[in-house]
């Protein structure tokens, strides 16, 4: 396939200090370089605090780099979310007076699609996600597993080319958390999408992506990005691996020493 | 820490409120300027004439008249709001059978109620109170009884577990627990059964600050209806402040 | 039926079968109190004769334009307060303190000012309802969870559809319980404005009836109160129900 040799996404030298900390700035971010490829799949784990979400928040737009440069399919970023990038985000975003489907359709809505082709793409990815039965509940009816699977839907049906997943499944246990990491792995095949993936579990990072970030203490920066070398076609069966063991013990031994510093701890290093 | 950035804060809202207070006082004046000395009297001489007011002889014992029966009537609201708040907001069944009761009494207007009790308790004293209570109790449950309703379930069963009496775990969980929501129910309370006092005097009465005023209306004698209203709305306005300060500190430490 | 209904129902039944035999063993005598059915039997003759209706429509109407002024006042003054932060901390206190301030003390002031027509007891049903609604929709603009404005910006939302899409729908439960505050706050304004000093209305015929020792017209016109406040509460507290049960409160 003729891919462009420009990643879609380019952090250069990217810090981002925040004016209204307690006592005075805070550093929460870089500087920081990174390449994504198109339809690369990619995590970044790290202790609490380091900040994971603020690079999220950077990269889709949210939030300016105090310095550096963002660029997202060779334009940069300039305060606002571009049009092509999804965000599915921690905290639960479904719209409560809104059934699951018009969930969904919300954002074609806001777009103003015809109504015959917002029926079409969200009936499609209804399916695709297995939301039939759903359809017409209420996000106050599911669970919180399922009302992030709405998220994720609502995000996929305006087909972006790079999606951005905050620790969506934080909140659930392992197993549904399992079976959503096998989903989300599908449904990056099926759509060619970049997905940038935050996750505080260690083992969810190693089992779903093609590169892990392991991020340091605030501020934040890569300490070590880790290639894992995994074919596209798997899913979190993947775990039983030799090289899974190997990969998530490497990726304890780098984050354990940055781990203690954000509980508190002196290290050996500080 | 964040006390210390707040100062600066809380010295600007300060300010702030100060500068608001100027402002309605100018529009006072402004309005004094318009409607003319029929309908008003000045920021100046309505505060001139309060000051002598607080000196004259005849002030004071309308005012006790008016705060004892005020006082009656808020031991009674309170301590009575209290209880029934913790029954019904403890009691599940209880708590949702009477709630709409309580909602529906709280919007009737209390003023339809004041004939059947000038009809039960003659005029004095006793409709006084009566007509406080009624005004002032109902916040106090209300607020009790989501306060208590409200408390995480995981900090009664702790108590449990730690093998607490009943006693104890209403004296050291539930109400440290609900006191924040609670207070502020009393901080209502207070400034409501304050209210149904006055009102209650206005028509019922032949001595109090309520009586005083309806006099004054009769009278049309506008300083004197400005200046005893600007009394009570500092002594109102006060005692309210003084209560949500200790409100805000219960609120702030959870 | 459920066991609260039945208990709620029960006492009050009971409580009115109570009322009706002490009046009518004169245990509570007729020049205090009149037995619940004779009241009932007042009322609806009352009604039948259209003898209340003038004044009704005095109260109601007053009531109404309270009501719609406060709710669009208040629903402004609350959004504008939002946007401003400082504004809305230097008012702070001021709300806080609102309803310890006698609204009624200024009464007399506004009839000096404006007549002894409706205009007086208008402007305190709105006095009383506005700050409710002003409280209640900063409330629920507070609440609007920041996740749904972040979530807004990555639709390339710009401002006006945020407020209608989003900021709205989700406060929309607040806003609501600052309507039906409004509503009965302008409610009691205005009949309690009408009682003390007034010439009609249903607030005036209560303290005429009374000043005239016309106990069945006075018990009649009170269990109207009665019957017309819990029906409006009813209605409102059913309509919100069958909304926020599809959100779960949200």
């Amino acid at each position: 396939m003729e891919e462009p040799r420009t990643p879609q996404v380019v952090l250069r030298n990217v810090t981002r200090i925040y004016e209204r900390g307690a006592a005075g700035p805070v550093h929460a971010l870089g500087p920081l370089d990174l390449d994504l490829p198109k339809g690369e799949f990619f995590s970044v784990v790290g202790p609490s605090g380091c900040g994971k979400s603020t690079l999220l928040e950077v990269i889709a737009g949210l939030a300016e780099a105090s310095d550096g440069t963002v660029s997202f399919e060779g334009k940069a970023i300039a305060g606002q979310v571009p049009e092509g990038v999804g965000v599915v985000f921690q905290e639960d975003s479904t719209l409560a007076w809104l059934t699951v489907w018009d969930n969904i359709a919300f954002g074609l809505r806001r777009r103003g699609a015809m109504p015959g082709e917002i029926k079409r793409r969200v009936d499609d990815v209804v399916r695709l996600m297995g939301l039939g039965d759903f359809a017409r509940a209420y996000p106050a009816q599911l669970s919180g597993g399922m009302r992030q699977r709405v998220c994720i839907a609502r995000t996929l049906v305006l087909e972006p080319r790079l999606i951005l997943l905050d620790e969506p499944f934080g909140a659930l246990d392992q197993q549904t958390r399992l079976l959503m990491g096998d989903e989300v792995l599908k449904l990056w095949r099926e759509t060619g999408a970049t997905v940038f993936l935050i996750t505080h579990a260690l083992d969810e990072a190693a089992m779903l992506s093609d590169r892990v970030g392991v991020m340091s203490a605030r501020p934040g920066r890569f300490l070590e990005i880790v290639e894992t070398g995994w074919p596209r076609e798997r899913d979190s069966r993947i775990a039983a691996h030799e090289d899974f063991g190997r990969l998530t013990s490497h990726l304890w031994s780098l984050l354990r020493d940055e781990s203690l510093k954000a509980l508190g701890y002196r290290t050996a290093a500080a | 820490m964040s006390a210390i950035v707040d100062r600066p804060r809380r010295i600007v809202g300060f300010v702030d409120t100060l500068l608001l207070v100027a402002f309605l006082i100018l529009v006072w004046q402004i309005l004094y300027e318009f409607a003319g000395e029929v309908a008003l009297s000045p920021p100046i001489a309505t505060i001139r004439y309060a000051i002598e007011l607080l000196g004259s002889a005849d002030f004071w014992p309308n005012v006790y008249m008016t705060f004892r029966a005020f006082g009656v009537a808020l031991i009674i609201a309170m301590v009575g709001g209290l209880t029934l708040g913790l029954v019904l907001g403890l009691n599940r069944l209880l708590g949702e059978a009477y709630e709409p009761v309580l909602v529906a009494f709280y919007t009737v207007p209390k003023v339809a109620f004041y004939p059947v009790i000038l009809l039960f308790f003659g005029i004095g004293m006793a409709a006084e109170v009566v007509f406080g209570v009624i005004h002032g109790i109902v916040p106090v449950v209300i607020f009790t009884m989501n306060a208590v309703a409200t408390i995480k379930p995981v900090l009664l069963k702790m108590a449990r577990t730690l093998g607490l009496s009943y006693w104890q775990l209403m004296t050291t969980v539930v109400m440290p627990a609900a006191l924040p929501e609670i207070f502020t129910g009393l901080r209502v309370g207070f400034s409501l059964t304050l209210i149904g006092t006055l009102l209650s005097e206005m028509f019922g009465s032949r001595a109090g600050l309520g009586y005083m005023l309806m006099q004054a209306i009769g009278l049309n004698s506008v300083t004197l209806i400005m200046s005893l209203t600007l009394l009570i709305v500092v002594f109102a306005v006060l005692a309210n402040a003084l209560f949500l300060v200790i409100d805000k500190r219960l609120h702030r430490r959870g | 039926m459920r066991p609260a209904l039945l208990l709620r129902l029960a006492t009050v039944l009971g409580f009115v079968v109570l009322l009706e035999i002490l009046c009518r063993l004169g245990v509570i005598p007729n020049f205090t109190m009149i037995p619940p059915t004779t009241m009932a039997l007042g009322l609806y003759r009352l009604l039948i004769s259209g003898a209340l209706l003038p004044d009704l429509e005095t109260t109601l109407s007053g009531v109404a334009i309270a009501v719609t002024a406060a709710i669009l006042i208040g629903f402004l003054a609350g959004a504008l307060l939002h946007a401003v932060p400082r504004l809305r901390r230097a008012l702070d206190p001021f709300f806080a303190s609102y309803y310890a301030v006698p609204v009624w003390a200024f009464y007399p002031l506004f009839i000096v000012l404006f007549g002894l027509n409706d205009i007086p007891k208008v402007i305190i049903g709105f006095l009383y309802a506005v700050v409710a609604m002003i409280v209640n929709t900063l409330n629920g603009l507070d609440r609007v969870p920041p996740v749904l404005r972040k979530m807004a910006r990555t639709h390339q939302m710009g401002r006006g559809a945020t407020v209608l899409f989003i900021i709205l729908p989700s406060a929309a439960p607040h806003i609501f319980t600052g309507v039906k505050l409004a509503i009965a706050y302008a409610f009691i304004g205005v009949v309690g404005s009408e009682f003390i000093l007034a010439s009609a209305g249903i607030g005036y015929q209560i303290s005429f009836a009374y000043n005239n020792f016309d106990n069945v017209i006075l018990y009649s016109l009170i269990l109207f109160i009665i019957l017309f406040v819990s029906t409006v509460n009813l209605f409102l507290y059913s309509w919100e129900r069958s909304i926020l049960q599809r959100r779960g409160g949200r």
